[in-house]
C-alpha cells in the first residue's frame, strides 16, 4: 500500500514537528485526525472507521458511547495497535508522537493501556509472573530501574488490596477459569500496576454487578491525576456516574457525531441513539 | 519374515562389534537382527522415522577413559549448587559405563534400595523375547553396562537420578547402556533419567533399553529429559509390566538430538493398574523427535493417559505414534490419547498416528490431535502490556509446554524440567531461530 506509506511518512514529518514543540503536549494528550481503517472481510476490506476525530486533553476522563456495530471496540484495537486492522487514512498523535507507527509493545510503554472488553487467557501463564514480566518491561523502556522479587510484591500487594481480589488470583493463569468480574478486575489490577498517562476502558463495566462495578470503578478513579486520562466505552450510565466524565463522545457509523459535556450521556439514556443515528445517516 | 518382508538396513555401522561376540544371548540377539537387519521405511513402525542417519558411520565402542574435569563440569551445570536435584542420590553413566567416582555409594541410597552395575551382573531383565524389537536386540547384543535397581516392598525410594553423559570421544562411537528397575509390592520411587551431551562432541549414538517391572500396588514416577548433542542420535526404548494397582507415571521432554526416539512399551497386566505416557519436545533447526507408545491393556479397569506436546520451528520434525491394544479381557478399560503440535514455521512438520485396537466390548478409549500456530489474540494481548513481540511470543511456547510438563507429579523434577525447557527456549530465542 503505496498510499498507506505515503501517510506514513507524512506522519513521522510531523512527529518531529511534534517532539521538539513542548507546548502541544500539554493541551493534547491523544489526538486522532481522520482516522479511517478497515479489516479483511473475506478477502474485502470492510470499512469499519470512517473519518474518526477527538482529542483528548491530560488529566480528562472523556467517554464514547454509541450502538453496538458502530466502531468503538474497532477504534480501540487500532489505538492499541491490532494488526488485524489496516488503517487507511488519519493519523494519530499520543504526547506528540505517531501512535501509528508505534509497535503495541512501545505504545503501552509510551503510556497507552486498553483494557479489553474480553480479557484473554493465558493458560499456561502465570498472572503474577505475567505482571511482573509487563511491569519490568515497560519500566525498562521508560527508563526505570526494575522491580525485583520484593519490591513487585509489594506493590501489587497493595494494588490486589485495593482492587478486593485474593492473592489466589495471582497464582492462578492469566484470567483461566476466571469469573467475568474477576477478569474485569485483573485488567484494572495490570491498568494500575502498569501506570498509563491514558487508559482505555473498552466496556469495562459490561456484565459487572453492582460491586464489581463500584470496585473497578474506584480503581480507575484512585488513578485521575492530572497525569491520567481515560477514554471510556460504555453503554451505561452507572459507570460514568461513579467515573465523573469531563466529555462525551457520541460514535456512529465510524464517526463521532457530536460531543458534550456530561448531560449528553443522560440524554441518551432517555432517548437512545436514534437521533444520532439520524444525524450520521 | 515372509518372502516379500523388505530388507532392512545394513548392519555395517556395527559390523565388527556384531561379529566378535561369544555370550549366546548376545549371539542370538545378533543372529536374529542379521535376518531383519535395521528398520527401514518400509517397517510400518520406523515409516516416519528414518534411520538413514545411522548408515552413514561406522560406530565404535567408546574409550573407557573419559576427561573428569569435564565430566564435573557437565554435572555442575545440570545440577548448579542448591538445587533440588543437587542433593539426590545420583547414578552417572559416561558414554554408557556407569562412573563409580561420580556416582552416590550404595550406602547412600535409601535402605531397601539396591543397585548393581550391569558390568558386573549382566541380566538382560525381564523381556520375554529381548531380540524382538531390532533396536533392543542391538542393545541385547552390544550392551555393556548399565544400572539395575531394585526397591524392596513397601519401601518408598523417593528420587533417584540417573544421568548419561556423552562427552567428547574421539571418532563415532555407539553405546547401548541397558538399565533394569524393579519395584515390589507397594514400592515407590521417582526416577529422574538424563540423558545429556555436549556439543563439542563428535557424532554419537545413544541406544538405551530400560526393563521396568512394577508389583502390586507399587508406583513408579519416570521422569526424562533427553538433552543430547546436537548431532547426535539417541533411540531409547523402555518396556514397563504394571500389575494390579500398580501406576508406571512417565514423562519424556526432549530437547536435544538430531534424531531421536523414545519408544515405550506398557503391559497393564493385572486389575486396576495405570499407566501414563506423557511428553513435550522442543525442536527446532532439522531436529527429528519421535515418541512412540505401545500400550496393552491386558486386565480389566486400567487406565492409560498419553498427552504430548510438541513445538517446532525451522524445519524440525515430530512423530507421535500411539497404539493402544485392548485385550478382550481388559472390559472398563479407560485409554485417552492426545497429542498437540504448535508448528511456528512453514518448514516445519507433525506426523500423528494414534491407533487403537480393541477387542473388548465395555471401553472409553479416546484420541485426539490438534495443529496450530500461536494465538495472535494471546500474543496482542501480552504485547499491548508491553512485552516485546519476541518474549511474548517465548512466554506462549513456554506456556504451552508447561502445560505439559504440569502433568509431572513430583515437583523437584518438574521444576527441574521446566527450567530446563526455559534455558532451551531462551538459547533459541538468543541464537537468532525465529519462534513466529
Amino acid at each position: 500500500m503505496t498510499v498507506v506509506t505515503d501517510i506514513k511518512r507524512k506522519q513521522d514529518l510531523c512527529r518531529d514537528v511534534a517532539e521538539t514543540s513542548g507546548v502541544k503536549k500539554m493541551s493534547e494528550l491523544l489526538k486522532i485526525s481522520g482516522l479511517h481503517a478497515s479489516i479483511d472481510a473475506d478477502g474485502t476490506p470492510k470499512e469499519i472507521l470512517r473519518g474518526v476525530d477527538l482529542v483528548i486533553p491530560p488529566g480528562e476522563v472523556h467517554a464514547i458511547m454509541g450502538p453496538n456495530g458502530c466502531g468503538k471496540s474497532t477504534l480501540s484495537y487500532v489505538l492499541a495497535g491490532r494488526e488485524e486492522y489496516e488503517v487507511t487514512a488519519g493519523s494519530v498523535s499520543f504526547i506528540g508522537r505517531d501512535l501509528l507507527a508505534m509497535e503495541p509493545e512501545e505504545r503501552a510503554a509510551a503510556g497507552l493501556f486498553l483494557a479489553f472488553q474480553s480479557p484473554v487467557e493465558l493458560p499456561g501463564v502465570n498472572n503474577a509472573n505475567f505482571l511482573r514480566t509487563a511491569v519490568n518491561a515497560v519500566r525498562r523502556a521508560r527508563g526505570e530501574t526494575e522491580l525485583d522479587a520484593v519490591g513487585f510484591l509489594k506493590a501489587v500487594r497493595a494494588a490486589t488490596k485495593n482492587l478486593s481480589m485474593s492473592d489466589d488470583m495471582l497464582k492462578r493463569n492469566v484470567n483461566v477459569g476466571f469469573s467475568g468480574g474477576e477478569k474485569k478486575r485483573n485488567e484494572v489490577l495490570q491498568m494500575t500496576m502498569l501506570q498509563p498517562k491514558l487508559a482505555i476502558l473498552d466496556e469495562t463495566d459490561s456484565g459487572l454487578d453492582v460491586d464489581a462495578l463500584r470496585i473497578v470503578a474506584e480503581g480507575v478513579r484512585n488513578l485521575r491525576s492530572p497525569d491520567f486520562s481515560a477514554l471510556v466505552i460504555t453503554h451505561h450510565q452507572r459507570l460514568l456516574d461513579y467515573l465523573g466524565p469531563d466529555r462525551i463522545h457520541v460514535m456512529a457509523r465510524g464517526r463521532i457525531v457530536r460531543s458534550g459535556g456530561p448531560e449528553l450521556a443522560k440524554q441518551i439514556d432517555v432517548e437512545g441513539y436514534a437521533s444520532f443515528l439520524a444525524e450520521a445517516a | 519374515m515372509n518372502a516379500i518382508a523388505p530388507a532392512g538396513r545394513s548392519l555395517a555401522p556395527f559390523e565388527a562389534r556384531l561379529a566378535g561376540l561369544h555370550d549366546s544371548q548376545r549371539k542370538a540377539a545378533a543372529g536374529d537382527l542379521a535376518r531383519v537387519g535395521l528398520p527401514g521405511p518400509r517397517v510400518e513402525a520406523w515409516h516416519y522415522t528414518n534411520l538413514r542417519a545411522l548408515s552413514a558411520h561406522s560406530f565404535t565402542e567408546p574409550d573407557a577413559r573419559f576427561d573428569e574435569q569435564a565430566a564435573h563440569a557437565a554435572l555442575e551445570a545440570l545440577f548448579p549448587k542448591g538445587s533440588a536435584l543437587e542433593k539426590l542420590p545420583r547414578l552417572v553413566l559416561v558414554n554408557g559405563r556407569l562412573a563409580a567416582g561420580l556416582s552416590s555409594s550404595a550406602a547412600s541410597l535409601p535402605a531397601g534400595v539396591s543397585c548393581l552395575s550391569f558390568a558386573s551382573s549382566p541380566e538382560f531383565g525381564t523381556l520375554a523375547a529381548p531380540q524382538r524389537d531390532p533396536l533392543v536386540a542391538l542393545n541385547t547384543a552390544l550392551a555393556s553396562d548399565g544400572v539395575r535397581l531394585s526397591v524392596a516392598s513397601g519401601v518408598n525410594a523417593g528420587q533417584i537420578v540417573l544421568v548419561s553423559l556423552a562427552l567428547s570421544s574421539s571418532g563415532t562411537v555407539s553405546f547401548h547402556p541397558r538399565h533394569s528397575v524393579a519395584l515390589g509390592a507397594g514400592a515407590s520411587l521417582t526416577l529422574i533419567e538424563i540423558a545429556a551431551g555436549d556439543d563439542a562432541s563428535d557424532l554419537y549414538f545413544h541406544n538405551p533399553v530400560l526393563t521396568c517391572s512394577v508389583a502390586e500396588k507399587a508406583h513408579f514416577e519416570h521422569v526424562k529429559l533427553q538433552r543430547e548433542a546436537g548431532d547426535a542420535i539417541h533411540l531409547a526404548t523402555v518396556y514397563a509390566d504394571i500389575a494390579s494397582h500398580a501406576t508406571y507415571e512417565s514423562f519424556v521432554l526432549g530437547l536435544g538430538a538430531a534424531l531421536a526416539r523414545h519408544e515405550v512399551h506398557a503391559g497393564l497386566s493385572g486389575t486396576h493398574a495405570a499407566v501414563h505416557v506423557n511428553g513435550a519436545q522442543l525442536l527446532g533447526d532439522a531436529q527429528v523427535g519421535d515418541i512412540t507408545s505401545v500400550i496393552m491393556h491386558g486386565a480389566p479397569d486400567c487406565i492409560s493417559r498419553q498427552t504430548v506436546r510438541n513445538v517446532l520451528t525451522d524445519r524440525a520434525r515430530a512423530v507421535f505414534q500411539g497404539k493402544v491394544l485392548v485385550e478382550r479381557v481388559a472390559q472398563k478399560t479407560d485409554g485417552y490419547q492426545m497429542n498437540q503440535a504448535l508448528l511456528l514455521s512453514p518448514g516445519a512438520e507433525i506426523d500423528a498416528k494414534p491407533e487403537l485396537e480393541i477387542y473388548a466390548d465395555d471401553v472409553r478409549c479416546s484420541h485426539g490431535a490438534t495443529v496450530g500456530a500461536l494465538d495472535e489474540e494471546q500474543l496482542f494481548y501480552l504485547r499491548s502490556r508491553g512485552i516485546a513481540d519476541a518474549q511474548a511470543r517465548r512466554i506462549l511456547v513456554e506456556a504451552f509446554l508447561i502445560e505439559a510438563t504440569e502433568l509431572v507429579q513430583n515437583e523437584a523434577a518438574r521444576d527441574f524440567l521446566d527450567g530446563e525447557l526455559a534455558r532451551a527456549l531462551v538459547k533459541r530465542v538468543t541464537t537468532g531461530e525465529s519462534l513466529s
